[in-house]
């Protein structure tokens, strides 16, 4: 389907879903490593984001829908993904414009600009073990798809494979950002929440728009 | 009127224990906390709120400035993000310290109270860790907010004066004294050190923990020497002007 504020809808709903099924593993994977409350805060965020899409108006453009979802989730979530989704979104919409849909390269410039809200917020480098581990490898493999010619759904599908694959790979890393660096070497051989979480929201996306196409 | 405090913290308890707890030596201070995050109805849960903080940084400015102090990560973040929401205007009377939050919140609501400006209020918070050894703040506090006064610049240069005194009032170097000592020395061209400790600050001086009958003895070096240690002996023998005509407290 084109990427038009349906899409930036369902990316949500099924970005809460995922999270709602998940809950409890990112529980386990904060505990580990950090408050236990990872999986929480992020169900009690995308459910009050879903509250507030079926309470509004129908959306005109998928910004709209990301600016409202990002708003809502800087004053739900509580935890460090609360400010780091709600950047990451806030800067999404701004990328996306005014635009009614999104083509491959405003894809690539929409998730960009999302990860270096990120990095501006939460001041993590690649190797800190952080959901940015997850973001850069999908803003490059969605680069690399788009200019190989494929379509808006294949590049959010390159996406969310490569912030799976990223997010496997925080798994022996050392935490130098956030609750887990203060365990220090303890921190390596667990994977890293905000990882995690990234996977599944960007595999949201791509499921939303239907796969490649 | 004087500067506000935010008060922002993973949990409402904490916050609200802050703001009590430095109300007792500023009672004229806007003491705003901002702790957890209470959407959803329902008692409020651990976590912080982009919507709680920055209502609260509209409660505590009212025109004359803000200080906000935080707890960890998110907390930090969530006040930055409420910051980039302000208008310029009210933005470039905000500040955001990188202080110990206990500490920091009890100095700068001693200042505040005492009519300091925003910037003399952040420096009081970020300068307030005396308690604890910096190097095990790391990595909750940078280095140089957990180590006042290891960036100072080459030693002064000048007249310098000394003397020392016997504190008469009951009471002796409490938080007040301290803070009119710290407040009336940040203003002359002097490094003045009391007791071996500087004597520009406020809670440095409160540690020294000097009661009745303790001696008070310092050194101040630069242009302002003399008028330094005149400022420091006339209100260390006026009680701080906490002395009743007989002498008592």
């Amino acid at each position: 389907m084109a990427l038009d504020a349906g899409w930036a809808q369902e990316w949500l709903r099924a970005a809460a879903r995922a999270v709602a099924e998940n809950r409890t593993h990112l529980m386990e994977l904060d505990r580990a490593i950090g408050d236990a409350d990872h999986g929480e805060n992020m169900d009690r965020g995308f459910a009050a984001v879903v509250a507030k899409l079926d309470a509004g108006p129908p959306p005109a453009t998928p910004a709209e829908v990301l600016k409202a979802a990002a708003m809502t989730l800087m004053s739900t979530v509580g935890g460090a993904a609360g400010p780091l989704y709600g950047t990451a979104l806030l800067r999404a919409a701004t990328s996306l414009g005014d635009a009614a849909e999104a083509q491959p390269d405003a894809v690539v410039a929409m998730l960009s600009a999302a990860r270096d809200g990120i990095v501006a917020r939460g001041k993590a480098e690649s190797g800190d073990k952080t959901m940015i581990d997850a973001w850069t490898p999908a803003v490059e493999a969605a680069a690399t798809a788009a200019s190989a010619g494929a379509g808006p759904g294949a590049v959010l599908a390159a996406a969310a494979n490569a912030a799976q694959a990223g997010a496997v790979a925080t798994d022996p890393l050392v935490a130098r950002k956030g609750r887990a660096s203060y365990l220090g070497e303890r921190s390596a051989g667990h994977r890293d929440p905000g990882a995690a979480s990234t996977a599944l929201i960007l595999a949201a996306a791509a499921e939303a728009a239907g796969g490649p196409g | 009127m004087s500067v506000g405090l935010v008060i922002v913290s993973h949990s409402a308890k904490i916050a609200e224990g802050v703001c009590e707890l430095a109300a007792q030596m500023a009672a004229d201070v806007r003491l705003v906390p901002a702790g957890g995050t209470d959407a959803g109805g329902g008692a409020a849960r651990i976590g912080t709120s982009f919507e709680k903080v920055a209502n609260a940084i509209t409660k505590a400015g009212q025109g004359d400035g803000v200080v906000i102090l935080t707890d960890l990560g998110s907390a930090v973040m969530t006040a930055e993000m409420a910051l980039e929401f302000l208008d310029e205007d009210e933005r470039a009377t905000v500040r955001l310290a990188s202080a110990a939050l206990v500490e920091g919140a009890v100095a700068a609501a001693v200042q505040a109270q005492a009519g300091g400006s925003v910037e003399d209020v952040l420096r009081a918070a970020e300068e307030a860790v005396v308690s604890i050894r910096p190097e095990a703040l790391e990595p909750f506090v940078s280095r140089s907010a957990a180590a006042p006064g290891t960036a100072k610049a080459a030693a002064p240069e000048g007249p310098s004066a000394s003397g020392s005194w016997v504190l008469p009032n009951d009471m002796g170097l409490h938080a007040r004294p301290a803070a009119v000592l710290a407040r009336g020395l940040a203003d002359l061209d002097a490094e003045v050190t009391v007791n071996g400790i500087d004597g520009k600050s406020v809670m440095l001086l409160m540690s020294l923990g000097l009661g009745k009958g303790k001696t008070v003895s310092a050194q101040a070096v630069g242009p302002d020497a003399e008028a330094a240690i005149e400022l420091i002996g006339a209100a260390v023998e006026d009680g701080f002007g906490e002395m009743n005509e007989d002498g008592q407290h």
